[in-house]
């Protein structure tokens, strides 16, 4: 990866606005708005079904809105055809056409474009280039290693410079080790080209260690926008933090009001919720199992919420071991660091769990 | 983010291009006029008056009534029926032996299953005259020997024996396909519970394997039905497709009696496929998973093998002998009450190249066009159908496949009574034109080169087109630039299908030609094995067009093999 290519035109910004879409009864986009930045490398993140692909799509104009506006620069594109659109894509099974060679792959948008001829050449050997294939230009795509067919692909896809990057799933045909060595690189490429991109996918770890800000979607509505800390930290409901790494989830009601004001869970345990939190209709208590400390019954430090479990369940992880503990009927994780010769937790003994205040969050689905 | 009032509901963009859609109503036009309008002219003229245009079924009360059509009409059906039983007896032992067995030289028997078809059946009839007829060379033996005779050939036999032993391919392929299809695991589970040998079979395997015998079955069936050119060659007449035939021929354009025939046969055809259809609906048994091998093949033992050898070693000589008695009938000078030819020479080619090459170029120009107009229409109508969400497209696909269900003869008839009355400026009627000819052959063999189409763009993926499309390409140009060349083995197929069996067809044709000039192989064909001298020429005649289908099939074979390598489609 070393040629020299760069974009001519500044990154453009992509306003999604009020976009709905239904196939027949099924409602798959539910007024969609969203706002992504020039340059930023953003991801639309959710299990399947949430309508993300959908939602890339429309952008690329596969898909047509029922309502609401997809703009580029604060253009309407809404009524283009694919064609006409200028936003490359990059195909989660990377469409390279098997009857061309790599290099009349990433020649044919250029062609389509009518560039020159000369032109077209020099631009392929730049596209290749940046993705460090030019040795096989002439290959056929079935000669290339799945992690090669993706490169083409994107190769194929910058080459006509476009206004904004779409990567659909890129690296989801890939095994686990090129899938971190591919990750690094497209956030690379992207940081070099400054192009607006974005990433769809179903896993969080991806679109949080290349992405900006993500786009958490779920049942075709997004749930929460916002960079990977602000999501983990901050998740705006039950499904952004479940979504988003592990999260204990307790059922329970608030009780009281005031200084006395408390959460009450099942097992009749309270825990006191501080003065400044809003605690939403239907919220659960959440918190995350590395936040959350075991130690033997009775020895909790002072400052700290304790409620008696019931150890009940112990994985070793590597780096920490996951005990399950058992709280009233609910069991929850915790995850303590694990070091040579500290004495571990047994199975069916009873314990603390501690809880530092500022750990705690309530959150409705 | 702020929100932003959501506008009215726009329509969505058309579902498809004007571009499209005029292609859409073209295609329907030319089916409309060269397969619709003909074949209901003949529903009309059987259900009218003669001479005026009053319904009526008094035409039918007349068919019902007449004791040679209920005999032909009975004959029909025990022909077809005794075909499917004696062309499964044929099938059965090298579907099953080639696929459950190691079976040295399977690939050899599977290809030498399918040359039958290569050559019109009525071509094969003559040599089989030779070979099997009542002083044939078998016969001849026979009496030579044993002192009797089988009357291999006599009558209703004679054609049931040919239309046997050249279409029992039709079954074979299916049949060794579904073989082939089922999963290993399926036999396996069944030993694994304690199932093994002829209850295996017949509780596991045969049940697997019937929706592909089943389909063979009906399609030979129907073939039989429907074919008008081995009945009259072998001067059986008393079968529906040939009293159609004879009646236009013979009484006229006018006389009712062929058109009730014609409904006859659309309606026994239809019926058997639909029986078909229904029998299979819901049975689509194939099984194979990913990975997964299809049955486990076993070693024969010494009699097994001696048996299994033997018997397969019997029925393709069976199949092979039109061939043979066609190769050697083309080089004879006389063959006559004698196992084998007096002498040979080279002579019957020479008139065959010479006056008679006419025929030739004829069906080179007639089929080429045919299987080029076929898959045209089949690439279109694919696309309209797989790629575009135009109202009513299924009903382009239905409609061309329809033409499966209408018998030559009945087509032929359809023309002639349709386009004699179209007369071009100089007064020449539009039926008797060799481009009608071409029409009819590419409407009989477009159901096959649509198959073909249609499966190649449904292997191809979506996203390939999507691909092109984002990067500027419009529908037209992706369609020429990665549509078309993704298909093209596909096409290659369709094409070579329709052109090699449009080749050898008879049926419409034979209604169709109206100067020998104008006449395709397969006619003259025909014309030559009429009288006693024309057969030596007529085999060099049929022995060049058995080559030239061959040479075809082979070629788009190795083209296709190559291209799929090219494009690593191997994974």
């Amino acid at each position: 990866m070393n040629a020299n290519v760069s974009l001519t035109t500044p990154a453009v910004s992509v306003d999604i606005e009020g976009v709905n879409l239904s196939y027949g009864t099924n409602h798959v986009l539910k007024d969609v708005n969203l706002a992504i930045r020039p340059g930023e490398f953003f991801a639309f993140l959710g299990p399947s079904g949430c309508g993300k692909t959908t939602l890339l799509r429309l952008i690329a104009g596969f898909n047509q809105a029922d309502t609401g506006q997809v703009r580029l620069s604060g253009k309407d594109i809404s009524g283009l055809p694919p064609w006409k659109r200028d936003v490359g894509m990059v195909f989660q099974s990377y469409a390279l056409w098997p009857h061309m060679t790599v290099r009349r792959n990433v020649a044919f948008g250029l062609e389509e474009r009518g560039v020159k001829r000369a032109e077209v050449e020099q631009r392929v050997e730049a596209a290749l280039g940046l993705v460090g294939l030019a040795h096989l230009a002439d290959r056929r795509p079935s000669q290339l290693s799945g992690g090669q067919q993706q490169r083409v692909a994107v190769a194929r896809t910058v080459a006509v410079e476009p206004k904004v990057l779409l990567l659909d799933e890129p690296l989801s045909n890939l095994d686990a080790k090129m899938r971190v060595q591919v990750r690094r690189e497209l956030r690379d490429l992207q940081q070099r080209l400054g192009l607006t991109t974005i990433f769809v996918t179903h896993d969080q770890e991806e679109a949080n260690t290349i992405c900006d800000r993500i786009a958490v979607m779920s049942d075709g509505v997004v749930q929460q926008v916002g960079t990977p800390m602000e999501l983990y930290e901050r998740p705006a409901n039950l499904f952004v933090a479940n979504f988003l790494g592990t999260a204990n989830i307790l059922e329970g009601k608030v009780k009281g009001a005031g200084e006395t004001r408390a959460f009450e869970i099942e097992g009749g345990f309270s825990v006191p919720v501080p003065a400044d939190r809003t605690v939403p209709e239907g919220a659960r208590l959440v918190f995350r199992p590395q936040h959350a400390g075991l130690v033997a019954a009775g020895t909790a430090a002072p400052g700290l919420i304790a409620l008696p479990c019931r150890v009940v369940h112990r994985e070793f992880l590597g780096a920490s071991v996951r005990y399950g503990a058992r709280i009233g009927n609910s069991e929850v994780s915790v995850d303590l660091p694990f070091q040579s010769g500290s004495d571990l937790h047994e199975i069916g003994t009873d314990a603390t769990l501690t809880l530092p205040r500022h750990a705690l969050m309530w959150l409705a689905a | 983010m702020t929100a932003i009032p959501t506008s009215a509901p726009r329509a969505r963009r058309l579902a498809a291009t004007p571009g499209q859609i005029a292609l859409a109503l073209a295609i329907a036009a030319f089916l409309l006029m060269f397969l619709v309008l003909p074949v209901a002219t003949v529903i009309y003229v059987a259900f009218t008056e003669k001479g005026t245009s009053n319904f009526t079924l008094v035409n039918f009360y007349d068919f019902f009534r007449t004791e040679l059509f209920m005999r032909s009409l009975w004959n029909s059906f025990y022909v077809s029926a005794m075909s499917v039983v004696w062309a499964s007896v044929f099938a059965l032992p090298l579907a099953y032996l080639t696929t459950r067995f190691v079976f040295r030289g399977a690939a050899i028997v599977q290809t030498l299953g399918f040359l039958p078809l290569i050559m019109p059946p009525f071509v094969g009839a003559v040599a089989m005259q030779l070979f099997f007829g009542r002083n044939g060379s078998i016969n001849l033996l026979l009496d030579d020997w044993f002192g009797f005779k089988i009357d291999f050939m006599e009558g209703l036999n004679g054609v049931i024996f040919v239309q046997s032993v050249h279409y029992f391919p039709f079954i074979l392929i299916n049949l060794s396909a579904a073989l082939r299809n089922i999963d290993r695991a399926m036999e396996e589970a069944a030993q694994n519970l304690g199932s093994s040998g002829f209850r295996l079979f017949r509780r596991i395997v045969f049940p697997l394997a019937m929706p592909g015998y089943l389909a063979g079955a009906s399609l030979v069936f129907v073939k039989v039905f429907d074919d008008l050119a081995t009945p009259l060659l072998l001067n059986v007449k008393d079968m529906l497709a040939p009293q159609a035939y004879l009646r236009v021929t013979s009484i006229g354009i006018a006389d009712p009696m062929g058109y009730v025939i014609s409904v006859v046969l659309i309606v026994a055809s239809v019926t058997a496929m639909w029986l078909s259809a229904r029998a299979l609906k819901g049975r689509d048994y194939a099984t194979t998973q990913r990975g997964g091998g299809g049955l486990a093949k076993r070693e024969m033992t010494r009699w097994e093998a001696v048996l299994g050898y033997g018997t397969v070693f019997l029925i393709l000589a069976l199949v092979l002998a039109p061939h043979m008695g066609l190769l050697l009938l083309s080089f004879a000078t006389i063959w006559s009450y004698s196992p084998l030819p007096d002498a040979f020479t080279i002579a019957h080619y020479g008139r065959v190249f010479g006056e008679s090459s006419i025929y030739i170029k004829n069906t080179l120009i007639y089929a080429t066009l045919a299987g080029g107009i076929d898959i045209v229409l089949g690439v279109a109508i694919a696309y309209l159908v797989l790629r575009t969400k135009l109202v009513g497209r299924e009903w382009l696909d239905w409609m061309a496949t329809a033409a499966l269900a209408i018998p030559g003869v009945v087509l032929g008839i359809g023309y002639l009574r349709t386009f004699y009355g179209v007369t071009l400026p100089d007064g020449t009627p539009l039926a008797s034109l060799w481009i009608t000819i071409v029409l009819a052959l590419a409407i009989r063999r477009l159901p096959y080169a649509l198959r073909a189409c249609y499966a190649a763009l449904q292997q191809i993926s979506v996203s390939l087109e999507e691909a092109a499309e984002n990067l500027g390409a419009t529908k037209s140009r992706t369609v020429r630039r990665i549509v078309v060349p993704l298909m093209a083995g596909g096409i290659l197929a369709g094409f070579v299908t329709s052109f090699s069996t449009a080749a050898v067809e008879l049926s419409a044709t034979l209604m169709l030609v109206q100067s020998n000039s104008d006449a395709p192989l397969a006619y003259g064909l025909y014309v030559f094995m009429q009288s006693a001298a024309g057969r030596g020429p007529g085999a060099a005649l049929g022995v060049v067009a058995v080559l030239l289908v061959a040479a075809c099939t082979f070629l788009s074979h190795l083209i296709i093999e190559r291209s799929q390598k090219a494009k690593g489609m191997g994974h």
